[in-house]
């Protein structure tokens, strides 16, 4: 159980720094080392996915990657200083719910 | 919303439920012997693989032609669709808690992609013509 967590938080953190890269690449600059460094994240997200459905469910896995949703909603206002309406945060709570859900 | 769209939102979905079908069966089928890597070469997570590298792609597409408001709210069906295939042909254990997580996700998608695709954009817009103000601009 623990294993399978650790690997849903692998998978969590390497999509969050691969789309904040590519996003922060692309509008900002630096696109040339920031999205070929975020296909590395993107590929270490993949094999941790691979081996997380090696040791559990496939209807858990899905849905607990989704918690990245609710990370990025953060970031993105954080660090890409985007506007984050009612709605998008609503999404965000809404996903953070399910993944709780998914951890009872 | 044209037929070639929907086709195309359909084909996103199965394939990403049949890559991620297909990749878990291969994955629990590799032995533990095979290791982390090899475990990938087993045919049917190698299958998995070609699936989820097409969905990539027919995603891309779909994007060319539809907006993401539509695609996001449509594609996140594929959370509950996953729990579903689990449920019914890896004969997995999905309690009512899990399908409360599945669709409250799949909601959270929904109305996330209810707004606009790009914030950011729209307070460049009203900075820019701001700027042309102050600069004299009609």
């Amino acid at each position: 159980m623990t294993l399978q967590w650790l690997l849903v938080g692998a998978i969590v953190a390497c999509t969050t720094c691969a789309d904040l890269l590519q996003s922060h690449g692309m509008r900002c600059g630096g696109a040339r080392w920031k999205v070929p460094l975020s296909i590395v994240f993107l590929a270490a997200s993949f094999f941790s996915f691979t081996q997380l459905l090696r040791i559990a469910d496939l209807s858990f896995a899905v849905p607990a990657t989704a918690a990245s949703l609710v990370v990025e909603t953060v970031l993105a206002r954080l660090v890409l200083k985007e506007q984050v309406d009612w709605r998008r945060w609503g999404g965000a709570a809404l996903a953070a719910a399910g993944v709780a859900l998914l951890a009872l | 919303m044209n037929a070639r769209a929907l086709w195309h939102t359909a084909g996103v979905i199965l394939l990403n439920a049949a890559g991620n079908f297909a990749l878990t069966v291969g994955m629990k089928r590799a032995p533990a012997a095979a290791g982390p890597v090899l475990a990938l070469l087993q045919p049917f997570a190698a299958a998995g693989i070609v699936l989820l590298i097409g969905w990539m792609l027919l995603r891309l597409r779909l994007l060319q032609i539809a907006d993401l408001s539509f695609v996001l709210p449509l594609t996140a069906v594929g959370y509950i669709l996953n729990a579903a295939m689990g449920a019914a042909l890896l004969g997995e254990q999905v309690t009512l808690t899990r399908w409360a997580g599945a669709f409250l996700i799949t909601g959270g998608a929904a109305l996330t992609s209810m707004t606009p695709a790009r914030s950011r954009r729209k307070q460049e817009e009203r900075e820019a013509a701001a700027t042309g103000r102050e600069g004299g601009e009609p």
